[in-house]
């Protein structure tokens, strides 16, 4: 077992809600959480339906372990159709609440139609209702979550819920929960808003109890944990410097996309990582990073809770922006800082701060701000339009009034909410647009690392690292050392990497294990959990059958091989410093190769005989 | 000689690994809320705290109940509830001034922590060592020697960055 077997069905357009029984085979089929919420997604959604429209729906879904004792198995995703992209939209999100769904009885929450008036769902064990949210529409997440816990009068309610970004139509607005973890990418939280949903509150005191083979569990749990504590990355590198453990080591390799990835290398990177979080600021003697914390029986603990300098302008005479709350990952401290050239860690901490406040995905946001700073220089963009803010690369005081004005949906924000790729088409310039299918890149520069180039071009839900993060094996040599300047041999790489991951995310597991774990370590727990048997290799077809199911919908949806490509700069201009110098991204090398390895036609389209294999 | 079990908040992630091993080894769920130790969350200074009960000698739950549920466990020091003699009148969990003794609404009896006959699994599971069963006259000798070395004698300069040590001071300051 280890799935609770319960669906909860919210129709928001009637204001009902219903139990039914989770489909068994495609839980075979795809596991959970990922890979069973996109299965449930096909089969129910159009996918040429706009993406905001009442037709699409939004799935909450939990992935077999979590809720367990297994490390990191805490894992939440939210499956839908993305308004960014126009493709499947999935994010993960650790934090509590996955484990609380769990905990309360249920698998997943299915939420179709759109609520008349702002409502949020209210879920206490196997009693679920949905709830006039007037008092929270229009208020930040972080306000929201305190009326909530006060109406509640329970301080162990879990929350997840939309900002005001969200509510204005930003089309990168996320879903937090508790406070500061995300369900980040491709504006899952602005298909929620689209909706009238404000919150989901979940209470679970059921537990999780239906493992299938009880002592193997915990031994194989057991073991699991023991690799992730021997190991430097998951033992040693992400507690203490979280995933900022990167920002120095992939600037000096110039692989760290500066300045919307003009450049390759940082100057202020070094202020801006996460050995600066830890060096004690003048003003207090206080260092920025105030402790590292778990998600839900997470071992690692990776997360940064951190605190704004109280002397700093941004937050000088507001004392609510003063207590530690959650800090600088890896991504936000690079799209929010090198890619705007900002190298303030206390500016970049608010703008973060206001992120999670508010709901928008830092990437996206980030490297919006930098794609208008170009457009800006070069005279596209004039200060009349910005509203008067002088949009220069390197400036905080841009940076943070970029990030106010986004979060709360007013004046230009409202324009950098429509993301980079929109913006740039807006003002002319659609090649300055740093992104593929609509979504902006994060935080690796594919000139330098060429199999990332290839994954991004061919993720599913656009410009991605965590669908294929063959960092792993072309930086650090996870699990075996690829030169990151060469093309052979990353097409399979790419591929190893996308399947493996569809994988881990749809097991209840954060994907930052796989920096000490392979499938070998996974199988056991997912096994000793499950009905069924789970060995590699039937996973491995799991991981291969969800990556073309969501390429499939993709497709219907009308994207087509060209999409699979990369911006302009990235293939014509070179690296101007480093290694990569002179080297440009040859994605259109690697594809023809990746296109026949999945079992796809010269133009990236399914063949019959795959669809065969994998069972679609 | 006995044993205790040794809480040093400044350590602990809030992984909630304590609590899922605590429920697992009494009840055979996966289940915080069924936890007999509970870790606190302090949201705007960052911190994060287990609890439980600290096996008083003179154990205030034990002498208010009044019909001998609670019990003292001759091998371990640990106050145990008997399930079957327990009535469910919460008196103890009102005469237990630290909160760790507490009411189980599905069993309709009250629960606490028992040291797992002397082995406890939530210090097992802890992760970091924010939980360990030591000697219960040493329970505090970890943290005092944690705040002799922040003595301005040990030169500052020669310490690399080391987040741990740090949380240790900024926490209790
Ligand atoms: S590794 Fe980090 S993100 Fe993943 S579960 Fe642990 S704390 Fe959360
Ligand atoms: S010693 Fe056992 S009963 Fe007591 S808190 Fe720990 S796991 Fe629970
Ligand atoms: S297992 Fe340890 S680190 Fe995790 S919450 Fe419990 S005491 Fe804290």
């Amino acid at each position: 077992m280890a799935w609770t077997g319960n669906v909860l069905r919210v129709n928001l357009t009637a204001g009902t809600v219903a139990s039914e029984p989770l489909n068994k085979q495609w839980a075979r089929d795809y596991l959970g959480q990922r890979g069973l919420a996109t299965k449930y997604l096909a089969e129910e959604v159009d996918p040429t339906v706009d993406a905001l429209g009442p037709d699409n729906k939004l799935i909450m879904v939990t992935g077999p372990l979590t809720g367990t004792m297994a490390s990191t198995g805490g894992r939440y995703s939210v499956v839908t159709k993305s308004p960014l992209t126009g493709a499947v939209a999935c994010s993960n999100s650790g934090g509590f609440i996955g484990a609380e769904l769990k905990m309360a009885g249920w698998d997943m929450i299915i939420f179709e139609g759109k609520s008349p008036q702002p409502v949020y769902l209210s879920i206490q064990n196997e009693k679920a209702e949905l709830l006039p949210a007037d008092q929270i529409w229009g208020r930040s997440i972080w306000e929201a979550d305190g009326i909530l816990h006060k109406l509640h009068q329970d301080p162990d309610i879990r929350i997840c819920c939309v900002g005001r970004a969200a509510e204005a139509g930003n089309l990168y607005a996320a879903i937090v929960n508790d406070l500061h973890r995300a369900a980040g990418r491709s504006g899952v939280g602005t298909v929620m808003a689209s909706k009238h949903l404000k919150a989901v509150v979940v209470r679970g005191t059921r537990g999780v109890g239906n493992i299938k083979d009880p002592l193997r569990f915990m031994q194989a749990t057991e073991a699991g944990k023991k690799v992730l504590s021997d190991n430097a990355v998951t033992g040693g590198g992400l507690p203490q410097y979280g995933t900022q453990v990167l920002m120095n080591v992939i600037n000096e390799m110039a692989a760290m996309p500066t300045r919307n990835m003009r450049e390759v290398q940082f100057e202020g990177a070094h202020r801006i990582s996460g050995e600066a979080m830890h060096e004690p600021r003048q003003s207090d003697g206080k260092p920025n990073l105030t402790t590292n914390a778990a998600c839900f029986a997470c071992t690692i603990a990776c997360g940064r809770i951190a605190t704004i300098d109280k002397g700093h302008y941004t937050v000088q005479n507001k004392p609510e922006y003063w207590q530690a709350s959650g800090g600088l990952e890896y991504e936000a401290a690079w799209a929010l800082g090198s890619d705007t050239g900002v190298d303030d860690i206390n500016a970049l901490t608010y703008a973060n701060f206001l992120c999670n406040e508010d709901g928008m995905d830092p990437i996206s946001f980030g490297a919006t701000v930098a794609a208008a700073m170009e457009l800006y220089e070069m005279g596209a963009l004039t200060k009349e339009e910005t509203g008067g803010i002088e949009l220069k690369f390197g400036s905080a005081e841009a940076l943070t009034q970029c990030a106010e004005l986004t979060a709360h949906g007013e004046g230009f924000g409202k324009e950098l909410g429509l993301g980079s790729k929109r913006l740039c088409e807006k003002y002319g310039h659609p090649d300055l647009s740093m992104t593929v299918k609509g979504q902006e890149f994060p935080a690796y520069d594919p000139r330098g690392i060429q199999g990332m180039g290839l994954a991004y071009a061919t993720s599913n839900r656009g410009a991605c690292h965590l669908r294929g993060y063959t960092v792993s094996s072309e930086v650090l040599g996870i699990p075996e050392k690829t030169d990151p300047l060469a093309t052979e041999g990353k097409p399979e790489l790419v591929k190893a990497f996308q399947d493996a991951t569809a994988v881990v995310d749809s097991s209840g597991l954060c994907v930052f294990t796989t920096f000490a774990w392979t499938l070998d370590d996974i199988a056991p727990q997912i096994d000793a959990a499950c009905d069924g048997e789970w060995t590699t290799e039937y996973l491995l077809e799991v991981g291969e059958r969800i990556w073309n199911l969501e390429r499939d919908f993709n497709l219907r949806a009308g994207l087509t091989g060209k999409d699979d490509t990369l911006p302009k700069r990235l293939r014509k201009d070179a690296a101007n410093v480093g290694p990569a110098k002179g080297m440009v991204n040859d994605v259109h090398a690697m594809m023809p190769k990746y296109y026949a390895i999945r079992g796809w036609t010269p133009e990236g389209e399914l063949t019959e005989q795959t669809r065969q294999r994998l069972g679609l | 000689m006995a044993m205790a079990l040794q809480l040093e908040a400044e350590k602990c992630t809030g992984c909630l690994q304590c609590e899922m091993a605590c429920s697992y080894e009494n009840e055979g769920v996966f289940n915080p809320a069924k936890s007999r130790i509970k870790v606190f969350t302090f949201h705007e200074e960052g911190k994060f705290a287990p609890y439980t009960c600290t096996q008083c000698e003179e154990a205030w739950c034990m002498h208010a109940c009044p019909v001998e549920a609670i019990v003292v466990d001759m091998a371990t020091g640990a106050k145990n509830v008997l399930e079957d003699v327990c009535v469910g009148c919460k008196v103890c969990t009102i005469a237990c001034p630290f909160g760790t003794v507490n009411y189980e609404p599905d069993s309709g009896k009250v629960i606490k922590c028992d040291l797992c006959g002397g082995d406890p699994w939530c210090a097992k599971a802890c992760p970091t060592g924010a939980i360990t069963y030591v000697d219960d006259s040493d329970t505090t000798y970890e943290r005092m020697r944690a705040w002799a070395q922040q003595a301005p004698s040990a030169p500052a300069r020669f310490n690399p960055p080391q987040p741990k040590s740090v949380q240790i001071f900024d926490r209790e300051s």
